[in-house]
């Protein structure tokens, strides 16, 4: 019985002849192996793509042939068919071999044909950005152009718009200040921008009535802007000899460190009212809650979703997103904001339209005649 | 219990108690600690700026890299930001005082052609791609009722912050809707932020316990 179990076990560690064959064949090389310049991109980038000719192989090696002769630049795994070579020089002709590699065996390609990077000037894939902007844009200009020509624009009412000024004379009857945060984000975020804009025409009303304005800033090229925008307000208002320089400061760049600061100035110098315009984020709910302890009318808006809630919790008037970029048009009424206003909630129509009439074709191309709907989504995908 | 005998923990711990004494009132400790911070933190801010930004990648190439590593002409390529840096400390100098006005043009500019075309990209187009109701949602009934709540939500949000019309009749009824969806999306996300608020509080209350006076493992 023990010699015939044994005898078993070796019958079943012993392969079949067969399959000892088709272990030692060597693996077939890829085939179709294509290198070309990666398309839309700044140049230093060649693409390598390939296909296998069977699935022998364990590894792919990749060979460049450049001016410094050819180079294993990388190994790739069995199942990938396409390579990114960033490490080219431009305009150099580069030549490339795939090997597929299996156990002692390395099969080499045919070169593929040689190919050199350039930068493109046009990146194609973005064409659906650029129709987008030209129609922005067009509308933007449009309203504009009749804003300047005495068109009446209506624009609906904004309640935490409408309470700037109310919060102002506030500030001026009980002889307190106001206190303005333009946010924590740079000049690059579109909320601080909007913040800036909102700040000027703050700073007019403030002049005006005679009050007085803190702006504590954290980014130093905010508070330049910021500075000059309240001076040139103070201007406009007819008040330049009211500005006070120190009205418009600099804190800190660190966010906690800023809030800290802002805590301290809200809670000693007891304002009458605070702004909190622009990027804000995990120390929103600090600042909001500090100011309302002091008692004061808090204005907050920002376009940050994860800090709009403690916004609305802790200030008396939020301005969602949207209304923070509406709102220096709301309050100056000047002819070239309020057309971009238009513009954009008419932008806003244009998106609407497209996703209720997009959406119908989609649908549609469910029936087989009409399938070629389906290509409508291509033009939403953008790299 | 055992009691930290670090003095750095030590020195930690009494900024954090002064910090938190804002929560009783503004008193001369959190004052003394909150300039402690502001005024660190601005010093770090500054070392960092020179040895992150200005020196390696303006002070070094114009002035102490050769002219075998940094060719003449991008050498002179690097005048123009340090001309423009240099602009932002004319609002000392009264009579120049308006050449600030150029860097900051140029980072306004620069700012909105670098932010616009990616907040099409990214706010916009793909968000629209999503949005979109195709044959796929046909797959599950729930697919199918997510892509419709999701269709008539973001239609009704935009039309909230449309700005040109009167909100009445059926425009009224779809930005209130609208404006359901916003609060709905904000409550979910209030929720989560003041998780990761308690979190950094469980992370100080942990350092006092544990790092501290050795409570807690």
């Amino acid at each position: 019985m023990i010699p015939f179990l044994i005898l078993l076990l070796a019958a079943g560690q012993t392969a079949p002849p067969e399959t000892t064959a088709a272990v030692l064949a060597p693996p077939a090389p890829p085939v179709a192996v294509r290198a070309f310049d990666t398309p839309n991109d700044a140049g230093k980038s060649i693409t390598l793509r390939w296909s296998a000719a069977d699935t022998l192989a364990r590894t792919w090696l990749i060979e460049r042939t450049g001016p410094e002769g050819p180079k294993v630049i990388a190994t790739s795994e069995p199942g990938e068919t396409n390579y990114l070579d960033e490490e080219v020089k431009d305009r150099i002709r580069y030549t490339y071999r795939i090997a597929a590699v299996a156990g002692g065996d390395t099969v080499w390609s045919a070169p593929a044909a040689a190919v050199a990077s350039t930068p493109q000037f046009f990146n194609t894939s973005r064409v659906n950005i650029l129709i987008a902007m030209v129609i922005f844009f067009a509308l933007v200009v449009y309203y504009i152009e009749s804003a300047k020509k005495g068109k009446n624009l209506f624009v609906r009412r904004i309640a935490g718009l409408d309470a700037v000024e109310e919060a102002v004379g506030r500030a001026t009857e009980m002889g307190k200040p106001i206190v303005y945060v333009p946010g924590l984000g740079s000049v690059a975020d579109i909320a601080t921008i909007a913040s800036l804009n909102i700040l000027g025409e703050v700073a007019k009303k403030v002049a005006q009535y005679d009050s007085a304005l803190l702006v504590p800033n954290r980014d130093p090229i905010v508070y330049t802007v910021a500075r000059e925008i309240v001076k040139e307000s103070y201007t406009k208002a007819g008040r330049p000899d009211a500005f006070r320089q120190d009205s418009v400061f600099f804190v800190t760049s660190e966010q906690f460190a800023y809030a800290a600061a802002v805590d301290g100035l809200m809670v000693r110098e007891k304002p009458a009212t605070n702004f909190f315009l622009g990027m804000f984020w995990a120390e929103s709910l600090v600042l909001a809650e500090t100011g309302a302890t002091t008692g004061a009318i808090q204005i907050a808006g920002t376009d940050s979703v994860f800090q709009l809630p403690f916004f609305i919790t802790a200030c008396d008037y939020t301005l969602i997103g949207e209304e923070l970029y509406a709102a220096s048009a709301y309050l100056s009424r000047e002819p070239l904001l309020l057309g971009s206003l238009k513009g954009q909630d008419y932008g806003k129509m244009v998106i609407l339209l497209t996703l209720v009439v997009g959406s119908a074709l989609l649908l549609l191309s469910k029936v087989p005649a009409l399938s070629f709907f389906s290509n409508i989504l291509g033009f939403f995908s953008t790299r | 219990m055992h009691v930290s005998t670090d003095i750095l923990t030590w020195v930690a711990v009494v900024l954090t108690v002064g910090i938190f004494s804002f929560l009783w009132k503004d008193n001369p400790f959190y004052k003394f600690c909150e300039h402690l911070f502001v005024g660190i933190s601005l010093g770090y801010f500054i070392s960092l700026t020179w040895y992150n930004a200005v020196y390696p990648d303006l002070f070094r190439p114009l002035f102490v890299q050769p002219l075998s590593e940094v060719s003449l002409g991008n050498k002179l390529l690097f005048i123009i930001p340090l001309l423009l840096g240099l602009c932002y400390f004319c609002r000392f100098i009264p009579r120049v005082s308006w050449l600030v006005r150029f860097p900051m043009a140029f980072v306004l500019g620069w700012g909105a052609g670098v932010t616009i075309p990616a907040v099409l990209q990214t706010s916009i187009i793909r968000q629209m791609q999503g949005t979109f109701l195709t044959p796929g949602i046909f797959a599950r009934w729930d697919v199918f009722l997510w892509a419709i709540i999701s269709f008539v939500g973001v239609v009704c949000s935009v039309l909230y912050f449309f700005f040109s019309r009167e909100h009445k009749g059926a425009l009224k009824v779809a930005s209130e809707t609208g404006i359901v969806f916003l609060m709905v999306g904000f409550g979910a996300s209030f929720g989560y932020t003041v998780m990761a608020r308690m979190s950094l509080l469980i992370g100080r209350f942990q350092f006092l316990l544990r790092d501290w006076l050795g409570l807690i493992q």
